[in-house]
């Protein structure tokens, strides 16, 4: 049964809110995934260059393993501020 | 098993477990449980979601895989963080606006169909037993160092413990109890980790994980013996291998392994050979015996894992993190293989002798457990290319995961708590990364842990006795609590999805209590049968094998609900079957079931699948399941909607 109201202007379900949200979300799903996916390649073509230790003397793997898990972090931050909130109607 | 850790791990369990009790009793009571939510500020709900993901799965399994394989350990953690994107971003937001909270209900939002009423219910099953699994391991290995009780009993105990808590109360796991368990547990591994790079990294100067006695040399074996000593001969099993057994004065039979000339390059004057001491563990029926005498206090297996600093370095002293890992870099690991002997009279003998050294270069990159990544053949690879898609996948394939994404007063709040969570999470993985790496190299891992899943628990014990009572509560709760939620929703998949909705068995309420405790019964019984069994499996492999089944049955279906029109509900039912079908079958016919689960030889008998995770393709089988299925009922249907327009023009 479908619902007859639909949500306001500025309601966080409304759709020009979750249209641009989930825009941004699926751009940032896709730049993790080549980031992910870069691991995953190096990993079964390159493997020589995970043993390199370019920084401090610990190698690409570790550093490259580090870096994904920074990468979430950050990218979880950048959605969080480039989101569009909208209101979620259960002010007062 | 009288002693300060025990006490202290009875005190952290109660006050945590009081506490579940207490705020679930009040939850329930009042009925504003939903309207609490809304109080609750973004952090408490951030941290709250790292404590209701790092499970016995994180902190045994990884650190134990860590600690046996090196870096291939690490993947996971990779791996298990990866798929919180994928669930953020794809999924969290668009399966909220469907309305619905799990899963199933998600899936048959649009349709109403029975088929995928079915699907779904058998999927969660099967999905929460897999999931099971790895953590009564988990709480068997727990239990050992804790209580020195075998694994068996750990499972027991939290097997019936839980039973009784879900039948008798039911454990409402709050937020604020998530929030204090999340961050005991952060912090409490963090101050590990501190200790860890205080102390620094030691050579062992016996280099050989623990051993008494040195090496000898001698050309034969009867060149090694001592005064005071005799030679066995060999007999059995041992005849044949490259072991010389000795008898000392008392009563010990020490084994030495030969260590053998390489087939070429043999000198033309062959100096004595080296033979390595080793130590074994004799089983016959239900006798134990250590190095030839009878296990007890005074006689036991030496714990095994140690480390030759570079340049003949004996202590680096207090380091900071990346020059800790430089460190191994550039050091050798000593490690443990083990060969079983059958004697004679029908007793087994594992003798546990000392690798080759290891180079840390080697060990702190892919390859140590996927061996394919280090060999030729790109095909070779498959294994570990299958895993990280099955583990970047799975996590949004766990609908108990986004639960608590649900409950907050609006998204805005929701993605910051994501935040929150991701950052706790990863700062423990990356905490993992030493624990696992310190207890590989600090002698004190258990030789009879085939799985590893014993590691971060004997390498708290080593540091601070009180450290290891904490840590192993924190971790015995999340077991407890991990465990009662799956038992209920396996329950609530049974009771409700299949017996209410599908086979449309009217109950009243107390029978669909009734029927949903015996289902909690059942499926508990069967989590500890299965977990005692699995014992040798490393919890981690376990649960990523969880994920490749949830990602293979849910994913595939979901996403192409949410973003394709020509969705039907027969390709979603159709989907979810072949997906869980296909990852369960390769699971249960893999090359690693086969040796830990089965113990079948591998070469005489080769498995049915090439190698050990589905993920690559079982996935893509499910998604194209789903797109074939749903062309071809998609006709079906416009036909059939044609038909009824031409009727009702009549």
């Amino acid at each position: 049964m479908s619902n007859l109201s639909a949500p306001p202007p500025g309601h966080e379900d409304h759709p020009d809110i979750t249209s641009h949200n989930s825009r941004l979300g699926l751009v940032l799903f896709f730049v993790y995934l080549a980031l992910y996916a870069g691991f995953i390649a190096v990993t079964t073509f390159r493997p020589n260059l995970l043993a390199k230790t370019p920084f401090a003397g610990v190698n690409l793997a570790i550093l490259y393993g580090f870096g994904l898990i920074l990468a979430a972090l950050i990218l979880a931050a950048v959605y969080m501020a480039l989101c569009k909130p909208g209101s979620s109607g259960q002010e007062k | 098993m009288w002693n300060m850790p025990f006490f202290v791990f009875l005190f952290f369990v109660g006050i945590v477990l009081g506490l579940s009790f207490y705020l679930g009793r009040r939850a329930r009571s009042a009925k504003g449980f939903y309207a609490a939510h809304g109080t609750i500020p973004w952090f408490v709900n951030g941290i709250a979601f790292a404590g209701d993901y790092l499970s016995a799965a994180s902190f045994l399994g990884i650190c134990g895989l860590i600690a046996l394989y090196g870096y291939d350990g690490f993947l996971y953690s990779i791996g298990y963080l990866a798929g919180w994107i994928v669930a953020l971003f794809v999924i969290a937001e668009p399966i909220k606006r469907l309305g619905r909270f799990t899963f199933a209900d998600a899936l048959d939002a649009r349709f109403n169909s029975r088929g995928i009423k079915l699907t779904a219910a058998i999927s969660t099953l099967v999905v929460s037993i897999f999931y099971l699994i790895p953590q009564m391991v988990g709480a068997g290995a727990l239990v050992k160092p804790l209580l020195n009780l075998p694994h068996w009993s750990g499972v027991l105990i939290v097997g019936v413990t839980v039973i009784v808590i879900v039948v008798t109360a039911g454990m409402v796991s709050t937020t604020w109890v998530q929030f204090i368990k999340g961050s005991l547990l952060v912090v409490f591994c963090f101050v590990l980790v501190v200790m860890i790079l205080n102390r620094g990294l030691k050579s062992d100067p016996r280099a050989l994980g623990g051993q008494v006695l040195g090496i000898r040399t001698g050309y034969a074996a009867h060149n090694i013996v001592q005064s005071g000593e005799t030679l066995v001969p060999p007999s059995g099993g041992w005849i044949g291998k490259p072991y010389a057994r000795i008898r000392t004065a008392d009563g010990h039979v020490l084994v030495f392994r030969e260590r053998r000339w390489p087939k070429v390059n043999v000198p033309a004057t062959f100096p004595p050979t080296e033979w390595l001491p080793t130590q074994t563990l004799t089983i016959a029926g239900s006798a134990q015996a250590v190095n030839g005498l009878p296990e007890d206090d005074t006689n036991q297996l030496k714990p095994i894992g140690g480390l030759i600093l570079p340049n003949g370095e004996s202590n680096t002293g207090p380091v900071g993190p990346f020059k800790y890992l430089a460190t191994l870099e550039q050091s050798k690991i000593v490690s443990t293989g083990k060969e079983v002997i059958k004697e004679a009279d029908g007793s087994e003998t594992t003798v546990y002798y000392p690798i080759e050294e290891r180079s840390g270069s080697s060990l702190l990159t892919p390859g140590g457990y996927f061996k394919g990544l280090k060999s030729e053949k790109t095909t070779d690879r498959l294994d570990f290319i299958s895993l990280m898609i099955a583990l970047f996948c799975g996590t949004a394939s766990l609908p108990h995961i986004l639960i608590r994404y649900y409950t907050v007063k609006d998204q805005a709040s929701a993605r910051k708590s994501t935040v929150v969570g991701i950052a706790a999470i990863g700062f423990f993985y990356i905490l993992t990364l030493y624990l696992g790496l310190a207890a590989m190299t600090s002698g004190v891992m258990d030789p009879t842990d085939t799985g590893g899943n014993m590691a971060a628990p004997l390498l708290a014990k080593s540091f601070n006795p009180f450290l290891f009572a904490v840590i192993s509560a924190i971790a015995f709760t999340t077991v407890l609590g991990t465990v009662s939620g799956l038992i209920m929703a396996a329950s609530g998949a049974v009771a409700h999805d299949l017996m209410t909705n599908f086979f449309g068995i009217g109950m009243d309420d107390q029978q669909k209590v009734r029927a949903g405790k015996i289902t909690s019964i059942a499926v508990g019984g069967v989590a500890m049968l299965l977990g005692i069994v699995c014992e040798q499996f490393n919890v981690s492999v376990l649960v990523g094998w969880a994920f490749a089944i949830a990602a293979s049955a849910n994913l595939p279906a979901l996403v192409m609900l949410l973003f394709w029109k020509g969705t039907t509900k027969q390709g979603i039912a159709a989907s979810v079957a072949v997906g869980m079908v296909s990852s369960l079958a390769w699971v249960l016919l893999a090359p690693d079931t086969y040796t830990k689960v089965y113990k079948v030889n591998v070469i005489a008998h080769p498995p049915l699948v090439p190698f050990s995770q589905p993920g690559i393709i079982t996935i893509p089988l499910a998604f194209a399941v789903l797109v074939a299925v749903s062309f071809f009922t998609r006709k079906a249907s416009e036909a059939r909607g044609f038909e009824v327009v031409e009727a009702s023009a009549k």
